[in-house]
């Protein structure tokens, strides 16, 4: 804006279209990261790609949902984004930069990663060290990285368990702890891959909740894969994968008021579409578009009163 | 089964010996494995065991946990002891059987080896119990950095020893559980003549392999994605501190190797 005025005082006959320019290229600045045909086989003599052109591109502070069945090359997908998995074709930008070999380690610093299973990715013998861990390998000094280890692990309350192993914490805290490790690490964009798949409804929606509001406070871009529908409600935007391609893209009202065919694409129903279609199944006129909760109770009280 | 085997177990403390320097503490048990070959009369290996008990006692765990950690090796050590028994010679012979021979100086020597195992595996025991994997492969890391003169990757094998240390015990449940789940399935397990027992193990062997495999794929991907690219330029979150507390530890060992020597025959 302050761009704006100077060139506003010189010429003030163009203020439109360089307000335009800007704006477009605001546009282009949040968008952390953006993947431009994108197409990945594990192996040459796989008939079937796990990325199949796949473009698409992810603005800052979004949380976005990739859904899909197993095999869909959702993960496949998130690993591209910060270098596991080089693609064989296409571009990926994140931050800015494009991924190469060069500054695939800056990427990695934009970009945290929690992973499905809670075991496998705890790397130190106790919680406070696995946080550290990231930190560790970026070099940062140790009075810097004691004070940022104990911030991040309260900030997902896990203070009690500094000097537990993992060997005796539960699922859903040592799936905290990992996001306590890439929250330490203070990336700009957090990826959960299935991180809540193994745990327990409780669990869940515990990490869940920590994610969230870590996201409110720091604006992260947030990517979850996920087969849970509460997680994928939370999104402001979802992506549907079936077979390597991105068939479908839109917000979870938009996706939702697919119904049925929500289980095709590797979702459950939600509550409120579950019980909608229940009473279609017993002859009630029900409407079309997906609701809330709230809306499904709304229109519920409407309909009898109307009565 | 798996409870029995506690190496590598860690019990959080606060006593003396828990906050006692990793470095400190591994150094005197490689010591205490050392001078023990110095024991050679009952005067040095009765010092020897006051000397451990009273370290076991310091750490306040209880003894019972020392005596599980010595239970899974009791065949190995009476099977040496037996062999030590019955081969040796000596002037007081009690029974001759061709090669077998029984002598007090043979029973006196399965003696000393018993102890010897018991007072190793103690020692030992007492080290992982009181010691967090991670601080062990600090020290380890420590004291092999002389090493990286001749070019031994030495934080690479602190690193690999301190993952496989944190992966004992998530292995041994994943092993108690795949355990029952053969069972389950109707394998018997401890059954049979020794071929049987053998093949038995087959079924928990290679899921236990696969599923380490995996692990270990999915552990270095996670890794990977916080960044870890080797051992260079990497800064370290836990310090040693070495305090008087230590150097008072390593005089007990002088103090105790000293009269080691002046006991021994």
């Amino acid at each position: 804006m302050i761009v704006l005025t100077k060139f506003g005082l010189k010429k003030a006959g163009k203020e439109t279209t360089l307000f335009q320019d800007i704006e477009r290229e605001e546009c282009s600045m949040d968008k952390i990261i953006t993947l431009k045909e994108i197409s990945y086989q594990y192996h040459e003599t796989d008939e079937r790609q796990a990325l199949n052109n796949v473009s698409l591109s992810i603005e800052e502070g979004e949380w976005i949902a990739i859904i899909g069945h197993n095999g869909s090359g959702k993960s496949t997908l998130a690993k591209t984004i910060n270098g596991l998995i080089a693609p064989s074709q296409g571009e990926v930008t994140v931050g800015g930069l494009v991924l190469s070999e060069e500054n695939i380690w800056d990427i990695r610093e934009m970009v945290g990663m929690v992973f499905q299973n809670p075991d496998n990715q705890f790397v130190g013998s106790t919680v406070q060290d696995d946080v550290a861990f990231g930190l560790e390998n970026q070099g940062i000094p140790r009075d810097d990285m004691i004070e940022r280890v104990k911030s991040a692990i309260t900030r997902v309350k896990m203070e009690d368990f500094m000097e537990k192993e993992p060997a005796r914490l539960s699922g859903g805290q040592k799936q905290r702890v990992a996001i306590a490790g890439v929250v330490a690490l203070r990336p700009q964009i957090i990826i959960l891959d299935e991180a809540t798949s193994m745990l327990d409804p409780q669990g869940r929606q515990e990490v869940l909740a920590t994610v969230k509001e870590i996201k409110e406070k720091a604006n992260l871009t947030v990517i979850s894969i996920t087969h849970d529908i509460d997680e994928a409600a939370n999104a402001n935007r979802i992506l549907v994968m079936k077979n390597g391609e991105l068939v479908q893209e839109g917000s979870p009202e938009e996706i939702f008021s697919y119904g049925d065919q929500l289980i095709e694409m590797g979702l459950d129903l939600p509550f409120a579409e579950k019980l909608k279609s229940d009473l279609r199944d017993r002859g009630i006129d029900v409407p079309a578009e997906y609701l809330t909760e709230e809306g499904m109770v709304d229109w519920l009280w409407t309909l009898l009163s109307k009565k | 089964m798996m409870d029995k085997l506690i190496f590598g177990r860690y019990i959080p403390g606060t006593s003396w010996i828990h906050k006692l320097d990793p470095r400190a503490k591994l150094l005197g048990t490689i010591i205490f494995i050392g001078i023990i070959f110095l024991a050679n009369n009952w005067q040095t290996y009765l010092l020897l065991l006051v000397f451990a008990l009273g370290a076991i006692h310091l750490s306040n765990i209880k003894l019972s946990f020392f005596i599980n950690g010595v239970k899974p090796l009791i065949w190995l050590i009476l099977f040496t002891v037996v062999l030590q028994v019955l081969f040796t010679g000596g002037s007081t012979i009690y029974f001759d059987w061709g090669p077998i021979i029984v002598s007090q100086e043979g029973l006196i020597n399965g003696v000393f080896i018993f102890c010897r195992f018991v007072l190793i595996i103690f020692m030992s025991t007492l080290l992982t119990l009181t010691t967090m994997p991670l601080s062990l492969t600090d020290a380890i890391e420590y004291l092999l950095r002389p090493l990286k003169v001749i070019k031994v990757p030495v934080y690479e094998i602190a690193l690999m020893l301190s993952i496989a240390l944190r992966f004992v015990p998530t292995l041994m449940d994943e092993t108690e559980k795949i355990m029952n789940a053969q069972r389950a399935r109707g394998v018997d397990f401890g059954e049979g003549n020794i071929f049987q027992q053998m093949k038995a193990i087959v079924p928990i062997l290679i899921p236990l392999f696969v599923s380490s495999f995996n692990r270990a794929e999915e552990l270095a991907t996670a890794m990977e994605a916080r960044g870890y690219k080797g051992g260079e330029g990497r800064t370290k979150y836990r310090k040693l501190d070495w305090v008087s507390r230590d150097t008072v530890a390593m005089l007990v060992y002088a103090l105790l190797t000293v009269g080691l020597v002046v006991f021994r025959n």
